[in-house]
């Protein structure tokens, strides 16, 4: 069959169908009961589209090398993608989110450098002058002509956009997977540091793209290096957008980079004129804005503060001076919660550093068995993504109808004999109510209105603002000053001796 | 000799007016996918951000899609390095990002189980 082509209606109702099938994945995806079908939908949607494209595709055959091409890379691909989703341990999930997130962005970006090479190879193999110079026919008639004039703006466009997204969301997602996985230190650069030379490489990026289609005419030899240039140029850029900004803020960067490697697809579907990937891409660009509001929205700051301005610690955080801060032991923990009708849990980041997720699980089982109500409330930043405590506690068996929003819980505090902070710290602090604090406007949890709080961390240590809090000074507060899965596991064990 | 460049010219050329009009159909498809997905996600709940992300990070492999017609097509030798290369990052993200996401909502499932034994 040499006839199927990409404007087939064969062809063409299988990607309306494959987009249909991604918008209904993605509203199953969106509810509790049905998201496991939702995906599965969406992954259909996948092959559907995969299938779909590989029979157009045979229309090219009789070109073994070019299959060896496809399969091999389907099927390294393939082996790949599913050790990776195998193996790695859920406290270890935003990392491979970052991951994945990178190599989407990367595709695209290979897909449309691939385009433009493809262009240029079809513009270099034209007739030449006597000058060296390439004389095609181009929109404005026979000439020396760039790649704007003779493939169009909107393929040039499309395909320096491409680049630039897809660029900035590898290495970007790059340099998140190291902080995530610790591999690169948060080395905080200077009150300038970075920012400056991203400014530069920006407009550096934007007016090499500019001359890639709008330069050079007759010269796709010289044209090739641009393009090379603004890859380079924009995988900089990724890494000096993120390297600035700190582990804490890292569920707005991972949000924001999921969008764009759906952007990026998007663009990368204008350069190839498909519709199905503006709409793939569209849906995941459109997704993940919204995360990225929510995550703003939860930490009281703009977008653009996240991204430019990192938090100013000196800026109201005062001394970091403690006074009259109770220690306390695990052994003293057990006793205060042996006593205790309902409980609250705060988990934050130290839970998911100290895998303490079933150790706490386990406590609560404990207390359940003895008629006390335990609850856990999430705020929407706790963790280093979105979701990230809830996935660490849905592992450990925690059935979400126990997991609570701030707006939900926040006036329980006051009717609650016990909460335990388990690993967090700003997403409590009181200085949120404080007006010229860093953290002021911060949507908080209000744990202090509890009858005792119990804060397990393993210092003083100030949280990702770098500003004190006050609630560790609270007569109501007790620090336990341990590892959280250490501090929970002996809780345990002394529970039981009780 | 003109008309051989002009025959190899690939289906983005704006020379007929092909491209023009995609543009205009292309913005609608682009707003119109946008609204949806605003509409769709704005009413997620919290519990599940992470799969919600993981799963849009699948559907971003999409560009498989034209990662698989690069490699095919008549292209030059490094556009079907790029090509190759493409297509295996892209189906990384793809194979892994639904398995994955698969995983972690079905731990919620065994949680949602665990709530009915507990009540």
């Amino acid at each position: 069959m040499g006839a199927i082509t990409m404007e087939s209606p064969l062809i063409q109702g299988a990607y309306m169908a494959s987009a249909l099938l991604f918008i209904l994945g993605i509203s199953r995806l969106g509810r509790v009961r049905s998201a496991r079908a939702g995906n599965r939908i969406a992954a259909l949607a996948m092959l559907v589209a995969v299938v779909a494209t590989t029979i157009v595709l045979w229309g090219d055959a009789g070109r073994e090398t070019l299959w060896a091409v496809l399969a091999g890379g389907v099927a390294l691909g393939s082996v790949i993608g599913l050790v990776l989703a195998r193996r790695v341990a859920m406290t270890a999930m935003p990392e491979l989110v970052a991951l994945f997130n990178g190599l989407g962005g990367a595709a695209s970006m290979l897909v449309a450098w691939a385009e433009l090479e493809r262009a240029r190879g079809t513009w270099a193999s034209g007739p030449r002058g006597a000058d060296g110079l390439v004389v095609s026919e181009g929109l404005f008639g026979l000439g020396t002509v760039n790649l704007a004039t003779l493939y169009g703006p909107l393929f040039v466009v499309a395909a320096v956009l491409s680049i630039l997204i897809g660029a900035v969301t590898l290495s970007g997602s790059l340099v998140a997977y190291g902080k995530l996985a610790g591999k690169i230190r948060g080395a905080r650069l200077g009150p300038l540091g970075i920012r400056p030379l991203n400014a530069v490489l920006l407009a550096t990026a934007v007016a090499v793209a500019g001359a890639v289609g709008f330069a050079f005419a007759g010269d796709p030899e010289t044209a090739a290096w641009a393009i090379y240039a603004l890859v380079g140029l924009t995988l900089l850029l990724g890494i000096g957008l993120v390297v600035p900004i700190g582990g804490a803020d890292m569920p707005v960067v991972i949000s924001l980079l999921n969008s764009y490697s759906g952007l990026a697809a998007c663009s990368t579907g204008f350069v190839l004129q498909n519709n199905l990937l503006i709409v793939a891409g569209s849906l995941v660009g459109a997704s993940g804005l919204i995360l990225t509001k929510i995550m703003c929205r939860a930490m009281n700051r703009s977008l653009a503060n996240v991204l430019f301005a990192g938090i100013d610690a000196g800026s109201a955080g005062g001394d970091q001076e403690y006074t009259g801060v109770k220690s306390t032991s695990a052994a003293e923990l057990a006793m205060v919660l042996d006593a205790a009708q309902s409980v609250i849990i705060v988990p934050g980041y130290g839970l998911a550093v100290a895998q303490a997720q079933h150790k706490v699980q386990e406590l609560a089982t404990l207390l359940e068995g003895r008629g006390c109500e335990v609850r856990y409330a999430i705020h929407p930043v706790a963790g280093r993504m979105p979701g990230h405590m809830n996935v660490l506690l849905a592992e450990a068996s925690v059935p979400y109808e126990r997991l609570f929003e701030l707006d939900e819980i926040n006036g329980d505090f006051k009717n609650t004999d016990v909460t335990i902070v388990v690993g967090a710290n700003d997403v409590c602090n009181p200085a949120a109510y404080e007006e010229g604090s860093a953290i002021a406007g911060m949507p908080v949890l209000d744990v202090w209105d509890s009858r005792t709080v119990v804060v397990v961390k393993r210092s003083l240590s100030p949280g990702y603002a770098g500003i004190k809090n006050e609630l560790f000074e609270r007569d109501n507060a007790l620090m336990l000053f341990d590892d959280a899965r250490a501090a929970i596991e002996e809780a345990v064990s002394e529970f039981g001796d009780l | 000799m003109t008309d051989l460049a002009l025959l190899a010219l690939p289906a983005a050329t704006l020379a007929d007016d092909g491209a023009g009009s995609f543009l205009i159909v292309g913005l609608w498809v682009f707003l119109l996918a946008i609204f949806v997905g605003v509409e769709l996600i704005t009413k997620v709940p919290p519990t599940l951000h992470t799969p919600l992300m993981s799963g849009a990070n699948a559907i971003s492999g999409i560009t498989l899609v034209g990662a698989l017609s690069c490699a095919a097509a008549d292209f030059p030798q490094a556009g079907r390095v790029l090509g190759f290369l493409a297509i295996t990052l892209a189906t990384i993200n793809v194979v892994g990002g639904f398995l994955v996401t698969d995983r972690m909502l079905g731990m919620f499932g065994s949680s949602g189980r665990g709530k009915k034994d507990a009540d």
